[in-house]
């Protein structure tokens, strides 16, 4: 009693001016999740940023210098754009077309099943079924070669086209399922309003669907680029490890556990995340250039 | 005229590539299925004969037993500790508004954008040096790092749908708000937890990336496993790598198949902008 007469006589309590600016016991039950993602994600980074000055040789910039100096180093990040680069163009190029004729479909649900088959089967079973369906003696090459497109063999397993392949087939469903979402959220109205003044397809499409698409194609291209870009176990199972399609992430796992230098696989994990994240901004900051705005029709 | 005709080879040509691909997509886990019991399968179109063997061959020579027993404790407690830590969290960003909330959500945000293998460097050294690196309780950390964010974003718009009165009342008549969690709002956000939980193990079972980088000898998890029997063909029959290949196939797809019952396909790569209703 004594201590709510105190409360009103020195205004609120600590707790009533915490509760009033939204800080109660709700709140705080959001505690132990941020300090997870501090411990475990925001520490490391840091403590790697950190660990990447502290190379073998003493000097601060030891690691970059040495990345920025071996081609057979520096090389891996040219290797990686000219992978993640073409398969996020191709898949985002495929996937609105047909998100475009899917969206009429009223049983999406089959064909969006199928297409989560691979991304919960994932790159390493997507790998190994590739070695032989791909394979010389694979169904691929011989169905080919029944019809008559070949006469001999084509091999793509173990080289770019290997890793390409195996790219697009997990990369596609991720990249067609988001623009579909993004497709499906446009409002219906807006293209019969296009198509009542005399627009035909391309012209809707050109004129309407385009601009409301932009700020979501872009944020579906950074997602579905980061993917392809962080490609491990495809471009060491069905591509040439050593050579054409030593990605930067072999780079950084070749420096950590093989040889034990967690200074130089640090630098090179920082490396692999300013490159991405100069990408990313890119693109994102392309996409202010276009319109912004309501997709799903407001009432005006 | 003219006009359809250009329209018909249009749609014929989206056809054909969906086709293209299923078709290729198919052919790919047929032949995996087909090679894990076939006797001997050299330059004909099927195998020779049809067997069995593999699968034990394949239990036996990368001790699928204990690979199976790891991988189900590694997600199972990732399941959970995600759930236990994800939703109250979803429920605090759901329903208060506090001057760090912003903070927050970028931080929740950041690691869905991150991707695994650039953080999972150095958060592996980490590991390591905290001597938990190789361990079980290592891998659990690991994939917690993508997991919780993911589920707090899944659990927000679930929990905004519920009318806030409801918790009042609980209130009201005397619930403490540990009460209130089981017995009002755990149960009516069911539907919800049960599809972010299900998204949850099926990533787990499927991210490679987070415990190839943390998991050792003893605690590598059915994807990992699969790995390294691929990248050491040649040592061991192709047919008993299919077999596993198999099993971890079958592993995922069940669950895939009990969350798509709960769940829309799109909210797999998505982050559960359309809650199911």
């Amino acid at each position: 009693m004594s201590t709510v007469m105190e409360g009103r006589a020195e205004g609120p309590t600590l707790r009533q001016r915490l509760a009033a600016r939204g800080i109660d016991g709700a709140t705080l039950l959001v505690l132990p999740c941020v300090a997870l993602i501090l411990g475990l994600f925001i520490y490391p980074f840091l403590y790697g940023l950190m660990l990447s000055f502290e190379p073998k040789d003493g000097s601060l910039f030891g690691n970059y210098a040495r990345f920025f100096s071996d081609p057979f180093l520096y090389g891996t990040i040219f290797k990686t754009l000219r992978l993640a680069f073409p398969v996020t163009l191709l898949n985002l190029l495929i996937a609105i077309p047909i998100a475009f004729r899917v969206r009429l479909l009223r049983r999406q649900r089959l064909l969006t099943t199928l297409l989560v088959l691979p991304i919960t089967l994932g790159t390493v079973l997507v790998a190994e079924g590739m070695l032989f369906y791909f394979g010389p003696q694979g169904w691929f090459n011989r169905a080919l070669m029944a019809v008559g497109l070949l006469s001999t063999p084509v091999s793509v397993l173990n080289g770019y086209w290997g890793v390409f392949i195996s790219l697009v087939l997990t990369g596609f469903p991720f990249t067609f399922l988001l623009t579909l979402s993004y497709v499906t959220g446009i409002d219906p109205s807006l293209e019969n309003a296009a198509a009542t003044l005399g627009a035909g397809p391309a012209a809707r499409f050109r004129e309407v669907f385009l601009p409301l698409l932009v700020p979501g194609l872009a944020i579906t291209f950074c997602l579905s680029f980061v993917q392809a870009y962080s490609v491990l176990p495809s471009a060491v199972l069905v591509g040439d490890p050593a050579n054409a399609t030593r990605v930067i992430s072999i780079a950084a796992y070749q420096a950590a556990f093989e040889e034990y230098d967690y200074s130089m696989a640090s630098a090179i994990a920082m490396i692999m995340g300013a490159v991405q994240l100069l990408v990313v901004v890119a693109v994102l900051g392309c996409r202010s250039l276009f319109y912004r705005g309501p997709a799903a029709g407001a009432k005006g | 005229m003219q006009k359809s005709i250009m329209s018909r080879l249009w749609i014929f040509a989206v056809w054909a590539v969906i086709g293209l691909f299923l078709v290729n997509l198919m052919g790919l886990i047929a032949s995996v299925l087909t090679s894990s019991v076939a006797t001997r399968w050299l330059g004909t179109w099927l195998p020779a004969g049809f067997t069995t063997r593999w699968y034990f061959a394949a239990w036996d020579e990368f001790q699928l037993g204990d690979v199976l027993w790891v991988t189900f404790q590694a997600v199972g407690a990732v399941v959970l500790l995600s759930g236990l830590l994800g939703v109250p969290a979803a429920y605090a960003l759901a329903r208060r508004e506090f001057p760090a909330k912003r903070a927050v959500m970028l931080l929740l945000l950041l690691p869905l954008l991150v991707p695994p293998i650039t953080y999972g460097i150095p958060l592996a050294t980490v590991l390591y040096k905290a001597g938990l690196g190789g361990t079980l309780t290592g891998v659990i950390l690991a994939n917690l790092v993508p997991t919780v964010p993911f589920v707090v974003l899944v659990m927000i718009p679930f929990i905004e749908q519920i009318d806030p009165r409801t918790e009042a009342a609980a209130r009201v008549f005397g619930a403490n708000i540990f009460q209130m969690f089981v017995h009002v709002l755990v149960p009516m956000l069911m539907p919800g937890v049960l599809a972010a939980l299900l998204l949850v193990l099926v990533r787990t079972i499927g991210m490679f990336e987070l415990t190839f980088l943390v998991s050792g000898p003893g605690s590598q998890t059915l994807v990992v496993a699969l790995y390294y029997a691929v990248f050491a063909s040649g040592v061991r029959a192709v047919q008993s790598i299919d077999a596993m290949a198999v099993i971890y196939m079958v592993t995922t797809l069940v669950w895939l198949i009990v969350a798509l019952r709960f769940v829309n396909p799109t909210q797999i790569v998505g982050r559960g902008k359309r809650p199911a209703a």
